[in-house]
């Protein structure tokens, strides 16, 4: 599952994410970064599984993990199938198939929100 | 030799046996029967397309009001229109954005709504006269409230359009959508194989007077577009259709984001095909069709052309740039060409929609110029100071201090031994330096991205960039990246103050 990690500022000198991993073993695939010297966010796939004792690991050192289980979701009554989303997407959440129609694969999306801004008709939307 | 009239063709879509396909069709018939086979076989062909026009509006007429008024400004949903006409006029363009909701809601929408049978707030002025006294007005109107909704549409179906990518390092938002940084993707539009006028690239039967499929309904072309292009293949149309008759389907707002609100059409046009060379012009294929890709990173009228491409690969979903895989997107909609190139053969094959010759052709050679400007843009080398300190970026910072101090100069260039700009060292680094306890060479504290111009750049993109990214200075240097000067925002006001 898609899981989203905050580190808030008062932790982002430590490593949260090292220790975490260290501790319980358990792999995480890092797939967006986004760490300064004040806040830290991270968007990761880990084994449903395994989840729980990542999740404990985590949040015992002060980061707040949330389980992205909203992904994008698409009004096709706005959407005109033009496909300005196809190549902004950084997992690929969408293709065209033969009678070009836009394809979303929810599964693949991590919730960045570029789509949102990329669409011509204001068609995508988080958290619905 | 084959040789069909516009007459003969009316006369079978009349008695049911005209034999009408779709462009993408038509690219196998000629295969398979050769140009001379197909324009036996062929009648009529249809094209399609369905994206943004930014260059189409609204012509309408509200009705007089109760005491009369001769509006002289007037707002839809607080989108401003054009009422330099009579009285009660209007031209709503469709890409004029709202003064109170931005680019969020434009003229595009005020249009889509309207169809959308949706009641709309109508704010108008005026100065009053003796035959028209009101000054004021305020309603609220539907589509059908209006005398006429015509939309009168300056520039639409271009012919092909321009590719475009950005090689900075930054996210361009422009017209053509959100363009990423490094070559992060490519962005086209138009419809290919299906495109009205690739598919009669001579002008032959699409000219004035053409009724073609618009929004939804039946309208008609009424010249070339503005910005005409034919002799570098870039066609343009001027259209003419009743919003009334319109279809949502067919005629949708867009906003694209940090750029502004559009319209998107859907428009298909019959070409009748009288003659084999019609029949070959219509088998044109995706492959056929080459434009450019051009770099959004450079600000200027002529972007650099990064390579040519053909439909088929913008189509594929990507294209190669210096040996990467760049994946494309397309902002008009191929299923939306597609789906209006099928209801306009449904609608020839059951005797709805009957093809027309032009009552006078387009003009098939002459470019569209560029704008003729007699006040000269300021250059950044007209107004930057070349006065610029310079330091090494081994020197130490108390060097850097009594520079500044020195030279009551708040931006030092830092330069490599061979002269070549490596960073930028402000007063307030120093002090942050000094705070932090932590100062020994230039090098370690200076800020290293520095934001640069070249001498050559107007005045009004160094702006840009300086408002952008919140800077006040950025040295200018040439292409070996020595220093040849500095612009201040001080030396921009200047220039504002002289021109006012």
């Amino acid at each position: 599952m898609k899981i989203k990690i905050t580190i808030p500022t008062e932790r982002i000198h430590n490593p949260i994410i090292s220790e975490s991993i260290v501790e319980t073993g358990i792999l995480i695939n890092i797939m967006v970064a986004n760490i300064d010297s004040t806040y830290g966010e991270l968007i990761a796939d880990v084994n449903d599984l395994k989840f729980d004792k990542i999740k404990n690991a985590l949040e015992s050192r002060g980061a707040i993990v949330s389980i992205l289980d909203q992904p994008i979701h698409r009004d096709e009554e706005e959407c005109i199938e033009c496909g300005a989303c196809i190549s902004v997407c950084p997992m690929n959440v969408y293709s065209f198939d033969n009678s070009w129609s836009v394809q979303v694969d929810e599964k693949k999306c991590i919730q960045c929100g570029v789509c949102i801004k990329m669409c011509p008709h204001g068609a995508l939307k988080l958290g619905e | 030799m084959v040789k069909k009239s516009v007459h003969e063709i009316n006369r079978k879509i009349e008695d049911g046996s005209v034999n009408v396909v779709t462009a993408e069709e038509m690219v196998t018939i000629v295969e398979e029967l050769g140009a001379e086979g197909a324009a036996k076989e062929v009648d009529v062909v249809t094209t399609g397309t369905f994206g943004a026009m930014c260059s189409s509006g609204l012509m309408l007429n509200l009705g007089h009001s109760e005491p009369p008024i001769k509006i002289q400004k007037i707002w839809f949903n607080n989108v401003e229109a054009y009422s330099g006409l009579a009285a009660v006029d209007a031209y709503l363009g469709a890409a004029q954005i709202s003064d109170t909701r931005g680019i969020q809601y434009g003229g595009a929408h005020v249009i889509e709504d309207l169809l959308r049978g949706k009641e709309i707030d109508v704010h108008a002025t005026a100065y009053g006269t003796d035959c028209y006294p009101r000054k004021v007005l305020d309603t609220i109107i539907t589509l059908e409230d209006l005398n006429e909704a015509v939309l009168l549409n300056p520039r639409n179906a271009y012919q092909k359009y321009a590719a475009a990518t950005n090689s900075s390092k930054r996210i361009l938002n422009t017209y053509m959508g959100e363009l990423l940084p490094n070559f992060g993707n490519v962005t086209y539009s138009g419809a290919g194989v299906l495109s009205p006028l690739s598919n009669d690239p001579n002008y032959e039967t699409i000219g004035m007077g053409t009724r073609i499929f618009m929004g939804g309904a039946q309208g008609y072309v009424i010249g070339n577009g503005t910005q005409h292009s034919p002799s570098s293949g870039f066609g343009t149309l001027m259209l003419k259709g009743n919003l009334k008759e319109m279809n949502p389907d067919y005629l949708r707002a867009a906003s694209f984001t940090g750029y502004g609100a559009t319209l998107y059409m859907g428009i298909g046009i019959p070409i009748p095909i009288l003659n084999e060379k019609l029949a070959a012009a219509t088998a044109v294929r995706d492959e056929d069709i080459v434009t450019t890709i051009q770099d959004y990173a450079v600000g200027s009228r002529d972007k650099p052309v990064i390579r040519n491409v053909n439909y088929a690969e913008l189509r594929s979903g990507s294209v190669q740039i210096d040996g990467k895989d760049v994946p494309t997107s397309s902002l008009s909609s191929f299923k939306n060409a597609r789906k209006i190139a099928n209801e306009l053969k449904e609608w020839v094959k059951h005797g709805k929609f009957f093809v027309s010759m032009p009552v006078e052709r387009l003009c098939t050679e002459g470019l569209a110029k560029p704008m003729k400007e007699t006040h000269a843009v300021p250059l950044v080398k007209d107004v930057m100071s070349s006065f610029i300190v310079t330091i090494k970026k081994d020197q130490t910072v108390q060097d850097a201090a009594k520079k500044i101090w020195e030279n009551s100069f708040n931006h030092l260039a830092v330069t490599s031994d061979t002269g070549e700009l490596v960073g930028i060292l402000t007063a307030w680094d120093i002090s942050k330096a000094v705070a932090e306890n932590c100062f020994d060479s230039v090098e370690s504290v200076m800020t290293k991205k520095v934001l640069t111009c070249a001498p050559n750049e107007p005045v009004d993109l160094a702006a840009r960039r300086l408002d952008r990214y919140g800077v006040s200075a950025m040295p200018v240097i040439d292409a070996q990246r020595r220093v040849l000067g500095i612009i201040t925002s001080d030396n921009i006001s200047k220039l504002l103050a002289r021109r006012y």
